[in-house]
Formats: structure tokens, C-alpha cells, sequence
């Protein structure tokens, strides 16, 4: 596919709007502790003026009802620049979670605090290390009009800093979205900082008091879809602008009394890991379009989207470091924080191993 | 009804009324390829018929112009129908070098006579064409070749040696590149000849290869006269039309499998060798890991051949993305065929046998190996890449 018009300048105004707002030293200094919060506010109050937290929020809801192709122009931006926000766990996780799954008054209650910026939703869905979303244990039990719900959840995104979560938990033995206040006494996030310096949490519910989300049987696959469509779009970005960084450094790095860049043991490498680049890029746009239309194939697509960009990203880092020689291995250079960040986006939802395993299942072998 | 779209019901009507029902399957095996020209015996009279109805209507060649044996078609016209075609699975009624390759290179270098002279013979597929490119000590070297033309009156005079020609046993003539200025830059002194294999002083002889098959030549000229009318192009810039076909031939060798696997699902064919446990998967983990990792790979491939289509179709410049396409495709195949061998266990093995085609598995298996040496090496084309795309500093 190639962008519309409408696309093209939201992939634009992405662009113009990350490279003026977002900054590896402002990761630098959340990970030193001298931000004053732990993801980039300013940079999210910028996102917020230009409506990208309502990118997918209706417009009844005061959103931009754009698409996941449009979401993952902005996804991509986050991924290139390393930028600390709470896009994905928010504007793109929570609002579908609410706008699919949400009844009306829900909808109303949470999506226009959503593109308003007011209000930051994480999804509680993993119960152990590795994502395996169909292993709940968390349960919920009806009290009165309303739930509650009883678990522990981890690797929670941006939980440290929700106002709402939005947790799997089985109701009669089925699973099923609750939505939970953040500031309910049954509720204890304990804050975890990742390895690329985003806010995650260790979340107990004991008793905490929930309501249900339950418009569709299948939201929470839709929700987990959009998610990796979202990450192979990050995992994209971040895979150009460590190949870019890498480039630049074969262009002016000499040894042995030339650019290294000029070496075919180099540049076969690297130009191998350019084809993989656009290979990912092209799957990646294509499972996007296929999930905004609809097609039936659109979850295998962002399977192997996600597989494919998990795969791209961390041989584009792991190059990136090598290729750098003893400054890849330093803390001063920047190309260790994509090595870190490709690490955590391939994790997040299904690694490469889980992705290409339910690929395989959804193919019929 | 747009006129498109009153076009495509007159194509899907009048395929409807004239493809063979034994021509809307993929091809069982290369055999069944039509390659035409002056000695072609079809194999069935569905063939013939499809061959001769095609040939009065001009789509042999689609887009080409009408003047010159086609059928008129524009961008828009010719996307419906191949995507017509396609809908029926109608094989194509006949192909060979003079459609995919010097018919490109005649409408954009040749003269006018050349045109009215070869386009409609190539369209009408009584011509069979080959192509004279690589030689003994010119491969992905190519512009060091060595085949010499010098000239004599009207004539020129061919002495040399080609290799990899394909089938120039089988063809009647052959666009070849040969040396004209010994004395210039290596690319500078090339010219781009069109020859008749029945010229005195041709010879071929057969390469017999891994897979047991024998698809390719080698080509000798002795003292072989070639009227100087049959240049194309200016003298001694026959370099820039190689390197204009060679981005075609690399978009062909990218695209689709052939042969056995062509239409074919890896998985299914592995499902049926290997079987599947109790929950239906296949009985292999490894095996099954290898599987769904092509396919993704396939299925991103695939999306990066659509995305650059359609970018040329909106006449966006796509540079040197043949070069990508190529390495990635023919890496892919390899891949692929690597993988139908390890699920076929014992039937891949077989050589000569009535149950394989005569070892078809084995053959093809080794067969594709050439894929990604054929039409410019994966080395070369990462080079390309190298240089092209990336900018990367020169040696």
C-alpha cells in the first residue's frame, strides 16, 4: 500500500512534530531521575495539542477516528526518536479497548478524556513473563450492579502513572475486559523501570471493584492486534534510525587508512539489513491497512508483521552495535537505547517465536 | 460503467468464450511451457488453440502497440487484464526472451524498421529468442566481455564465445552483446547485436547441470557475418540497453516460484508428507518453526513487491529496488525449496522414479540453486545496493 494524501501529511506533521519535541537527552534525564515524571510530559502535551491522543477516538468522542495506518505513523515516530510516552498503552490500546468493547455510557465516560489528554489507560493482560494471554487466572465475581475483581497482573505498561486499567479476568470461567480506577483501595501498582527506561508495573487487585466491558466476544483480540500493529510499526522506526546512525558511522569512521564503510564484509551486511528494513516496513503498512479494512486475513498479517519487525529491529541493533566497534558498547553513544528499546517492543505482546507459533496455528498446521 | 470496467467485461467475456478449460491450470511442469518459435510443436491441441486465438487478438503481448503486433493496451487496461487472466488461472499462450526481454528493449531503442521487422514476429511467437550476455571469463563481470565484432562492408564479423545462453539450442535467434572498440573503457566498447542462430559459423552446445537438466548453452561464433543493419542503439553503447534489460530480467527471477511449488502451499504439501499430531499440527516443531517463518517472509516479500508496484504506478521512481527484490526473492525460493526437501524426507531422494515425474523434487530443489546466481549474483546485487541505495563509501 502507499499512504493517501490524508496520511501523508499526518506522516509529516509526526514527523516535524518528534523531531522537534523528542530527544534522547530527555530520555537520559528520566532515566537520571531530573524529568520530574517518569515518561516525556512534555513531549505528550505536545501530542495532545495536535490531537494525536485522540487518533483513534470517534468523533463524537472529540477524537480524529483516523485508522490504524494513521496510529502507526505516529507509532513510528516513537520508535525512531526512543520517545517515553504513553501513546500505545493510551491512545491506541485504551481507546480501542473502550471504543470496541465499551458501552455507551463507558465510551462517554473515558474516550474523550482519552483525546483530551486527562486521562492515561493501561492494559493489565499478562500473568507471567512471557505474553500468553490466554492464561488468566485473575477472576471476577459480580457484586451487585457492578464486579470485583481479584489478581495479579505484570508487565503492565505505563502503570505506574494510569488513572484506569483495563484487565482480562475470567467471569464464570470465561474471559472477559474489566475496567478498574486506578485509585481503588483494591488496587496496588508496583512500579518496575524497564531496560529502555519505560514505565512499567507489577499490578494487585484484591477486591477491587470493576465494571465490565463486554460489547464483543473478540475485543480482546482486537485490542491485542492493534497493540503489536502498533509495535511492529515502533519496532520499524526504530530499526531506520539505527540503520541511519549506523550508515553515517560507516561513512566517516576510517581504519586501516579508509572508511570502513567501504569494506564488502560491511556493506554486504548492510545492505542486507536494508532489504529486511523495507521488507518490515512494507508487511508492517500492509497488516495495518488490512486490519482498518477489515480483511479477513488481517490478524495473520500482524503476526507476521509483528515477527517479522521484532526479527528486523534487533538485527538492526545488534548491527548497530557492532558496526560502532567499542562506541556501540558505550554508554555515551545513543545506539545502545534502541538495542534496549527493540528488546522490550519484541517482548511486549508476543515475541517473534509467539507470533510466527499463532501464525503457523491460524494457517491450519 | 467506466470505461475500464466496460473493458473488463468484454475480457472476462471473451476469455470465457476462448481459454481452454485444460488451460486454466498451472503448468504440471516446465514442459508444458509455450515457448514458440520457427520449430515449436504443441503438446496438446489446447495449446494450439489458445496459442492461435490469443495471436489473432494481439494479447500475446498485450501492451505493445498495435502497429507493432500487440494489443494497445494501456497501464490501466493491461492491469485488468492480467488481473482477468488471473481470475481464470489462464496460462500464458506463449513466451520466450523476445516478449520479456528484447521486446522492452526494442520499443525503447530500437529503430523503426527493427520494430515493424521483429516486434510482430516476437508477438505472433514465431520467433524464438535468446540472449548472448555472459561468457567464460565474463559473469558478474560482465562488461569485461570478450566476443568481438569487427567491421567488414555491411557486415559485421562475430568471433567468441558465450555461456548460460538458455535454451540457444532451441532458439531461432539471439540479441547479443559484443565487443565493437577494444580500446575503450571496458563498458564503453560494447554493442547490442541481433543475430539468426542458423547464420554459418553458430554452434551451440548443452550444459548439462546439477539437476540433470540441460536449460543452458554454450555458444560459439566463428567468423559469423551479421549485417551491420541488426545494431540496435548507437554503436558502442550497447551497455546502457544490457543494464536497462537486466533490471527487467531481475523483476522476472524475483517474482513467483516456479516450477513445482508455483501455486502450491509449502504447508500443505508438508502437512501431507509429515502428518499432524492430535491438535493438526504438523508433526514436526522444528520443521513447523521453519515453515511459518518463510511464509511470513514470503507474505512480507510479497508485500514489498505490491508496495513497489504500486509506487511505480504512481510514477513515484523506485531506483534500484529491482536490486533488493532479486537478492530477497531468490533467497526466499532457495529457502523454500530447502524446506519442501526436508518434509518430503524419502520422496525428495528419488532420482528416477514414476511417483516423483522422474525426481522432480530433487531437480527442482537443485535447480533453484541458480537463482540466486543467475541474472546477477546475490553478491553483485548487494553490491548494487551498496552503492545505489546506501551511498556507501568506494573501495
Amino acid at each position: 500500500m502507499i499512504l493517501d494524501e490524508e496520511q501523508q501529511m499526518l506522516a509529516d506533521l509526526s514527523e516535524r512534530l518528534f523531531a522537534d519535541k523528542a530527544s534522547v537527552d530527555t530520555l537520559r534525564a528520566i532515566r537520571g531521575g531530573s524529568h520530574g515524571a517518569d515518561y516525556d510530559t512534555d513531549l505528550w502535551q505536545a501530542m495532545v495539542e495536535s490531537g494525536l491522543t485522540g487518533i483513534l477516538v470517534p468523533e463524537a468522542h472529540g477524537g480524529m477516528d483516523f485508522g490504524l495506518v494513521s496510529a502507526g505513523l505516529v507509532a513510528r515516530e516513537t520508535g525512531r526518536r526512543l520517545a517515553l510516552t504513553p501513546f500505545l498503552s493510551t491512545a491506541v490500546l485504551g481507546a480501542i479497548a473502550i471504543g470496541r468493547a465499551g458501552n455507551a455510557e463507558q465510551q462517554k465516560q473515558w474516550l474523550g478524556p482519552i483525546a483530551e489528554g486527562a486521562l492515561i489507560v493501561a492494559l493489565a493482560v499478562d500473568e507471567s513473563g512471557k505474553h500468553r494471554p490466554e492464561r488468566i487466572a485473575a477472576r471476577a465475581t459480580a457484586k451487585g450492579d457492578a464486579f470485583v475483581l481479584g489478581g495479579e497482573k505484570t508487565l503492565v505498561l505505563d502503570g505506574p502513572n494510569a488513572d484506569l486499567f483495563v484487565v482480562s479476568a475470567l467471569h464464570d470461567g470465561k474471559p472477559a475486559l474489566f475496567a478498574v480506577d486506578a485509585a481503588d483501595a483494591g488496587v496496588t501498582a508496583e512500579a518496575v523501570t524497564s531496560v529502555d527506561t519505560r514505565s512499567m508495573a507489577n499490578v494487585r487487585f484484591d477486591n477491587a471493584s470493576a465494571q465490565r466491558l463486554d460489547a464483543e466476544d473478540d475485543a480482546l483480540d482486537d485490542v491485542l492486534n492493534a497493540g503489536r500493529a502498533m509495535l511492529a510499526m515502533e519496532l520499524v522506526g526504530l530499526s531506520r534510525a539505527v540503520f541511519e546512525r549506523t550508515l553515517a558511522y560507516l561513512s566517516e569512521r576510517k581504519q586501516f587508512g579508509m572508511r570502513i564503510g567501504a569494506f564488502q564484509a560491511l556493506q554486504h551486511r548492510a545492505a542486507h539489513l536494508s532489504v529486511e528494513i523495507e521488507i518490515s516496513e512494507a508487511m508492517a503498512f500492509q497488516a495495518l491497512a488490512a486490519f482498518d479494512a477489515g480483511v479477513a486475513d488481517a490478524s495473520q498479517q500482524i503476526l507476521a508483521a509483528k515477527a517479522r519487525a521484532a526479527d528486523t529491529a534487533r538485527l538492526a541493533a545488534a548491527e548497530g552495535v557492532q558496526m560502532h566497534g567499542g562506541m556501540g558498547m558505550t554508554d555515551e553513544f545513543d545506539i545502545g537505547f534502541f538495542m534496549k528499546r527493540a528488546r522490550l517492543a519484541s517482548e511486549l505482546l508476543g515475541d517473534a517465536n509467539f507470533c510466527a507459533e499463532r501464525f503457523a496455528r491460524a494457517r491450519g498446521y | 460503467m467506466s470505461d475500464l470496467e466496460e473493458f473488463r467485461a468484454e475480457v472476462r467475456a471473451w476469455l470465457e468464450d476462448n481459454c481452454p478449460e485444460e488451460m486454466r491450470q498451472p503448468l504440471a511442469s516446465d514442459a508444458e511451457h509455450v515457448w514458440g518459435g520457427r520449430r515449436w510443436q504443441f503438446s496438446s491441441e489446447a495449446q494450439r488453440v489458445w496459442f492461435e486465438r490469443m495471436v489473432a487478438k494481439g494479447w500475446t503481448a498485450p501492451a505493445w502497440p498495435v502497429e507493432y503486433g500487440g494489443g494497445g493496451m494501456s497501464a490501466g487496461e493491461h492491469d485488468v487484464f492480467k488481473a482477468e487472466m488471473k481470475r481464470i488461472n489462464a496460462r500464458s499462450p506463449v513466451s520466450n526472451f523476445g516478449f520479456w526481454m528484447l521486446g522492452p528493449a526494442l520499443l525503447k531503442f530500437g529503430s523503426e524498421e527493427q520494430k515493424r521487422e521483429h516486434l510482430p514476429e516476437i508477438a505472433r511467437g514465431e520467433i524464438r529468442w535468446c540472449q548472448g550476455y555472459s561468457e567464460p571469463n565474463a559473469g558478474s563481470d560482465l562488461a569485461s566481455l570478450k566476443t568481438s565484432a569487427e567491421i567488414d562492408g555491411d557486415h559485421f564479423v562475430v568471433n567468441g564465445r558465450k555461456i548460460w545462453t538458455s535454451y540457444a539450442d532451441r532458439a531461432d535467434k539471439m540479441f547479443c552483446l559484443v565487443r565493437t572498440d577494444p580500446d575503450a573503457k571496458k563498458q564503453a566498447g560494447i554493442s547490442f547485436i541481433l543475430l539468426d542462430m542458423d547464420t554459418p559459423g553458430v554452434s551451440t552446445r548443452p550444459i548439462q547441470l546439477i539437476s540433470g537438466e540441460s536449460p543452458f548453452c554454450e555458444t560459439f561464433f566463428d567468423d559469423v557475418r551479421v549485417p551491420r543493419a541488426n545494431l540496435v542503439g548507437e554503436m558502442n553503447q550497447g551497455w546502457t540497453i544490457a543494464k536497462y534489460l537486466l533490471t527487467h530480467e531481475r523483476d522476472n527471477i524475483g517474482g513467483e516460484p516456479p516450477g513445482l511449488l508455483k501455486g502450491r502451499d509449502l504447508a500443505q504439501m508438508a502437512l501431507q508428507a509429515v502428518g499432524a499430531d492430535d491438535q493438526g499440527r504438523l508433526d514436526d516443531p522444528m520443521l513447523r518453526s521453519d515453515i511459518a517463518r518463510l511464509e511470513i517472509d514470503a507474505m512480507a516479500f510479497r508485500a514489498l513487491v505490491e508496495q513497489t508496484r504500486a509506487k511505480a504506478e504512481a510514477g513515484e521512481g523506485v531506483g534500484a529496488r529491482s536490486a533488493m527484490l532479486k537478492y530477497y526473492g531468490t533467497e526466499l525460493n532457495k529457502r523454500r525449496y530447502n524446506l519442501m526437501m526436508d518434509a518430503m524426507g524419502g520422496l525428495g531422494l528419488e532420482w528416477e522414479s514414476e511417483q516423483t515425474g522422474g525426481g522432480r523434487y530433487a531437480r527442482e530443489w537443485l535447480r533453484s540453486k541458480g537463482n540466486s546466481i543467475e541474472g546477477g549474483t546475490s553478491e553483485i546485487m548487494l553490491g548494487i545496493i551498496s552503492s545505489a541505495v546506501l551511498e556507501l563509501p568506494k573501495g
